[in-house]
């Protein structure tokens, strides 16, 4: 069977003018439980690639830049 | 990052404790601190700084036993009432003994407890009987207290390691584990004298009424492989009828925390305001009754704070969206609903297998030790019943000083070498096709046949139909996943155990022909409670000719007497008319 890709919106954002994931830092990428952020190989920056999220938050608690702000996913809000 | 490289390296340990949640780091940090020379590893599919159930702390023990407040036996008592009669009641006595130790070390690593104005810990009573309910005013910092412990004793840890199989011995004993690096598919043999499992509750069991497959009660990445792992390693697991399904804030699936609003006057409502329960500690025949309630005319259920001070209310609410579950916060703020002013809709969860707040479990007992020599398991996974946080560090310390006893005077066990290539095999299957089915397809395929068929009321030909349909989608899985990269490859071996998980809930509640625990193992087809018969555990194993199966296995006798006036205490709980 072929597969497709349908899109959906996701519910962690990054400030890409506040992240420093171009500077080394993975901190967010490092502690996500479900492990579904990624450093983008385009911009340097961190971004949400899986839409698989608990909204669990320990991604925008520990940046040091408070660049991560976690939404709650449409399905739910 | 995420390619497949699918290299594969071995290491030794004394013990391997696998899942670095709660019950987890402590079982490594006791049996590192028992022994400083043993080598102690620490596997983890996510990261041991913010795993688990805790990965954001916690607000409070909800089963403290503490000097003053109540003693082991009238925990052991309540417990053994609330779990319907079936608990060895060992295992409870000895988490009950042990636990106010525990609250002291977790103290002296810098987790506060409440006390009050005397320095007492400040105790509330949220249960039907005892007292055994103590808030942590900074229990965000649960998880960061507990790494620098893991790092302070030198335990080696080893994140993003996904353990898929666990390794037997040609002499019967436990082995070690498999495990396939999450972001690399690169394979781990770990070969061990002892393995812990502490890998959490099947939280991806159920599909919660959002569909979104990762809003669940129990952190999502809690997916069921140590039940799975257990399960295909020959060890036994115990009464997985008996479901966990817990009341929730709708939508939002995080818990209502009736624990923390219960002590300041907050309590389960239904539409007209109304309290309709005596009691709001979970248990399934509290959900019973919650169940009722949301079915009826008075339905659907709230949480009610509202007619409270408006200080007091607020307090609540800013304990609640700060500490376990922070989100939550920002749901409401979307929502426009704020504690103070309105009542808050609940419902009820998805089903899934978690001890810690039921009793489904991998058998274990006293000792935490399951029933493979050398094999144990503690917190939400083990079998020990109403176990919660404080019973997955407690359990998890027993296990942990036990395994050092256990490899004093053991080896390592040989394991076989074509068991190692047949799991490669396997995990590697869905990464060979070209194209096919993705995980995430068969995974809601496979929640959606659970909640149709698996959710309570319980009904046999809706359970025979399930088997059906979980073969098919068996086949399609073993036939056609793929997984494009190693993410998708965790996904796809998450699937395994979660439909390893529905084939166990299906097969055990057949068996127990039987209504017990309240909604959690309510069929309407045998609709009474049968002491005669089931007063018993159900375990689940495979069977010699490769088949999943139940046995009865008869209960300890009871350590602490329970009087039959005592007995069906937990099923009194709906508040009758008053005169």
């Amino acid at each position: 069977m072929p597969l497709a890709n349908t899109s959906t919106s996701v519910p962690v954002i990054v400030d890409e003018d506040k992240c420093i994931a171009d500077k080394g830092c993975t901190v967010c990428v490092d502690v996500c439980p479900l492990d579904v952020l990624r450093i983008s190989e385009l911009t340097g920056k961190a971004y949400m690639k899986f839409d698989e999220c608990w909204y669990c938050m320990p991604c925008e608690a520990d940046c040091p830049t408070g660049a991560v702000t976690v939404n709650i996913p449409y399905l739910l809000k | 990052m995420d390619e497949i490289t699918a290299g594969l390296s071995e290491i030794d340990c004394d013990v391997l404790v696998i899942g670095g949640g709660t019950a987890g780091p402590m079982a490594a940090y006791k049996a590192k601190m028992k022994n400083p020379d043993a080598k102690v590893v620490l596997l983890e599919k996510a990261n041991v700084k913010r795993s688990g159930a805790i990965s954001m702390g916690m607000d409070g023990l909800n089963n403290a036993v503490i000097p003053g407040h109540s003693t082991p036996e009238q925990y052991t008592k309540e417990i053994t009432i609330a779990n319907d009669g079936i608990v060895d009641q060992a295992a409870v006595l000895k988490y009950a003994e042990n636990c106010f130790e525990m609250i002291q070390e977790l103290d002296r690593f810098g987790i506060r407890f409440q006390k009050d104005e005397n320095g007492d810990y400040d105790v509330k009573k949220v249960h039907h009987m005892g007292t055994y309910v103590l808030p942590m005013p900074n229990g965000e910092t649960v998880k960061k207290a507990l790494y620098r412990q893991l790092r302070r004793a030198r335990i080696l840890i080893s994140n993003r390691y996904m353990a898929t199989r666990l390794l037997t011995g040609k002499s019967g004993r436990i082995a070690g584990a498999i495990a396939v690096n999450t972001r690399t598919a690169e394979f781990l043999v770990v070969r061990a004298k002892s393995v812990i499992m502490s890998m959490g509750a099947a939280g991806r069991l159920g599909l919660p009424t959002s569909g979104y497959l990762f809003g669940t009660y129990e952190n999502a990445a809690n997916s069921g492989e140590g039940y799975a792992m257990a399960y295909h390693a020959g060890a036994k697991l115990a009464n997985l009828e008996c479901f966990q399904i817990n009341p929730l804030i709708k939508d939002y699936n995080g818990p209502a925390c009736a624990y923390v609003a219960g002590p300041f006057g907050g309590y389960t409502a239904n539409a007209n305001g109304e309290r309709f329960i005596e009691c709001d500690y979970w248990s399934g025949q509290m959900m019973q009754e919650f169940y009722k309630e949301l079915q009826s005319g008075n339905g659907p259920v709230f949480l009610r704070l509202n007619h409270l001070k408006k200080e007091t209310a607020d307090h609540i609410e800013q304990i609640l969206h700060t500490v376990e579950r922070p989100s939550r916060g920002r749901f409401h703020e979307q929502r426009g609903t704020r504690y103070a002013e309105t009542m808050i809709e609940m419902h009820i969860s998805e089903i899934g297998f978690c001890s810690g707040h039921s009793a489904s479990g991998v058998f274990v007992d006293e000792f935490a030790r399951t029933t493979v020599p050398g094999l144990y398991a503690a917190g939400d996974m083990a079998s020990v019943p109403h176990n919660y946080m404080l019973g997955a560090f407690t359990n998890g310390a027993i296990a942990g000083e036990h395994a050092i006893d256990f490899i004093r005077d053991v080896d390592f066990d040989d394991y076989d070498r074509a068991d190692v290539l047949a799991e490669q095999e396997r995990v590697l299957a869905p990464t060979k096709r070209e194209d096919g089915i993705p995980p995430n397809q068969i995974e809601y395929k496979v929640r959606r046949l659970v909640n149709d068929y698996l959710q309570p009321p319980k009904v046999t030909k809706k359970y025979e139909l399930a088997q059906q349909r979980f073969a098919e989608v068996r086949a399609d899985m073993e036939e056609a996943m793929v997984a494009r990269d190693s993410h998708e490859l965790m996904r796809a071996m998450e699937v395994a155990s979660i439909l390893d998980c529905a084939d166990m809930a299906a097969c055990a509640s057949l068996y127990r022909q039987e209504s017990r625990w309240g909604l959690y193992h309510w069929r309407t087809d045998f609709a009474e409670r049968n002491d005669e018969d089931w007063k018993c555990h159900v375990l689940l194993g495979k069977q010699e000719d490769g088949t999943m199966g139940c046995e009865k296995r008869a209960i300890q006798p009871y350590v602490i007497p329970i009087s039959d006036d005592e007995k069906d205490a937990y099923y009194k709980q709906r508040i009758t008319a008053k005169a």
